[in-house]
């Protein structure tokens, strides 16, 4: 089975092009099934399954939704395999700009708009910067200029990515997706799979539930700014 | 200015040249105290926290460095013209070959028409990915008569068609001023003080209201907006091919602005059924059932049909002037 993760800000068009995308690789016989990560709710499943896709969807809940998808990404391939799947596709939202479920020798995919502004390539980090397909949506509605100028600045932060500028509602573009995801590996099993980079270092008080505030309540891995004083 | 040469540049001397490539460092959080050293240098120079925090390795990262500075000299060095472009038949929606074949110049400009889905999208789509009988249309594209390179195919930097149509907006909170100076820009351009005069001068030929390069994009009118994509696409763009979609009521002078793409040597694609829009076509590409039907070339009558339909125009324009003014039209004809 191949698999491919899909990341990509919120509302930045995910669904709808991993939908689209899989319509076309229906046409050609292939049987793809999808896991939706999110944080506390979803309502992905319900686009999915409307087209008819099969779908599981993860809440990730009180904890951090990408250190949640690394602990259950071996469980995902395992249901993928025993669902007979020629392709599982993973999609979560990277929420925090910081993390990236991206996985060394897993086609890694990432989807921005158009609509972000131009500032947020630089802002995306990780989760961009590492995949191998970037996928930008929602051209239909901005000028050229500003779509030449936003992919100018997502290969100012990846360079070798490859760049496919996709319509998530008439699906234009997808096509040619769907012919880059065909070329994924078969992958039987993750372990020893690595990540292409490291979560965040996230081991404080905050993170075991802690919502007092104030030093003496802060335990663990923590980073204080600097701030300028006043003479 | 080549690879080779590159290679005896500083970090420095480089950025000079790229300044992109100072983004690129500050994307990856790397140190701009260090460009006084040769790349070799500078990499070799980068501690090991540095170097986590970008989650690659020294040479990884010194590869990937090397890949945007290609990326960069092939914007600069290519200057997007192509001499001709020919689109190959494959099948319509039902699978019945294509006997047509469109082959188009630099400065032409060619018009769509057919009924709503009759595939005049998946032939642009066809184009703009550059089809090698690799998609549904099994349609083939050549460039000035050769297969196109691969790297074509994904590389941003060298899209090869522009889209203008009535349901583009700009979004970025800049001014006119400011948004030409960041496209131009990322095209590496020289002189982009004067070159932004220029898009701002052609822009405002192409409609009735002025405005000037202080004001912010978003506040500008639809027809000014329209304007403004034309005459920046023209002067601007890397794609040299154009398609427009739909430009009929865009409040803009539409003669002129194809006249302007024209001029720039791009090939422009236009999906109209505005009869003298049409009739601007060098030639008409007859769209059915996903298919290509045939290729009308404008003929000499009809290049008379175009002077009366643009009377008539002059006329229809007119009277709506004297009914805004308030007169009556019994003295139009």
């Amino acid at each position: 089975m191949k698999l491919l993760t899909v990341c990509g800000p919120p509302s930045s068009g995910k669904t709808s092009v991993i939908t689209k995308t899989i319509e076309i690789l229906r046409q050609q016989g292939l049987n793809a099934g999808v896991v939706k990560f999110d944080c506390l709710t979803t309502h992905d499943d319900a686009l999915y399954e409307e087209k008819g896709i099969k779908n599981k969807v993860g809440l990730s809940d009180s904890l951090c939704p990408d250190h949640f998808l690394v602990s259950n990404i071996e469980g995902c391939l395992r249901w993928g395999i025993d669902q007979g799947f020629d392709l599982l596709i993973t999609e979560s939202a990277g929420l925090c700009s910081r993390c990236s479920p991206h996985i060394k020798g897993v086609p890694a995919v990432c989807v921005m708009d158009n609509l972000m502004g131009i500032n947020t390539p630089k802002k995306t980090g990780p989760m961009l910067r590492f995949a191998d397909i970037v996928v930008i949506t929602k051209g239909d509605i901005v000028s050229q200029a500003e779509r030449e100028v936003f992919a100018f600045r997502i290969k100012q932060v990846n360079p070798r990515g490859k760049i496919l500028h996709i319509n998530g509602i008439t699906g234009q573009g997808t096509f040619q997706l769907a012919g880059l995801f065909m070329e994924a590996g078969d992958i039987r099993t993750l372990k020893d799979k690595e990540l292409r980079y490291s979560m965040p270092s996230a081991l404080c008080s905050y993170c075991l539930g802690e919502r007092q505030i104030g030093e003496e309540f802060q335990m663990g891995s923590g980073k204080k700014m600097v701030f300028d004083e006043v003479k | 200015m080549g690879l080779q040469q590159n290679s005896f540049l500083k970090m420095e001397q480089l950025i000079k040249e790229y300044p992109p490539l100072r983004g690129f460092l500050e994307n990856m959080n790397l140190p701009l105290d260090k460009i006084t050293l040769l790349p070799e240098e500078y990499f070799r120079s980068l501690d090991s926290f540095v170097l986590e925090e970008t989650g690659l390795g020294r040479v990884e990262l010194q590869d990937l460095f090397q890949s945007y500075l290609q990326h960069l000299q092939m914007i600069k060095e290519d200057q997007g013209s192509i001499g001709s472009l020919t689109l190959w038949g494959g099948q319509d929606k039902a699978g019945k070959p294509e006997e047509v074949h469109l082959h188009i110049q630099r400065g032409e400009i060619v018009c769509l028409v057919g009924p709503t889905g009759s595939g005049k999208s998946r032939l642009l789509e066809d184009i703009e990915w550059l089809a090698q009988q690799d998609t549904v249309t099994r349609r083939k594209v050549t460039i000035d008569g050769n297969v196109p390179r691969e790297e074509l195919r994904f590389s941003s930097g060298r899209k090869l068609v522009a889209q203008l149509s009535q349901n583009m907006n700009f979004v970025m909170d800049v001014t006119v001023y400011e948004f030409l100076k960041m496209h131009a820009e990322s095209r590496l351009m020289k002189n982009i003080e004067e070159l932004v005069d220029i898009v701002v001068e052609q822009a405002n030929l192409l409609t009735g209201e002025s405005f000037g390069k202080d004001v912010p994009v978003t506040s500008l009118s639809g027809g000014q907006s329209r304007a403004l994509m034309i005459a920046d696409t023209a002067a601007l763009s890397v794609a040299p091919v154009v398609l427009i979609d739909e430009i009929e009521n865009a409040g803009i002078n539409r003669s002129k602005a194809l006249e302007l793409l024209v001029s720039r040597d791009k090939i422009v694609f236009i999906a109209t059924h505005d009869p003298i829009l049409a009739l601007m076509g060098h030639k008409r590409l007859v769209m059915k059932n996903g298919g290509m039907i045939k290729v009308l070339e404008r003929s000499e009558k009809e290049l008379e049909a175009l002077e009366k339909l643009q009377m008539i125009d002059r006329k229809i324009n007119e009277a709506r002037q004297l009914l805004r003014e308030g007169a009556k039209l019994e003295s139009l004809f």
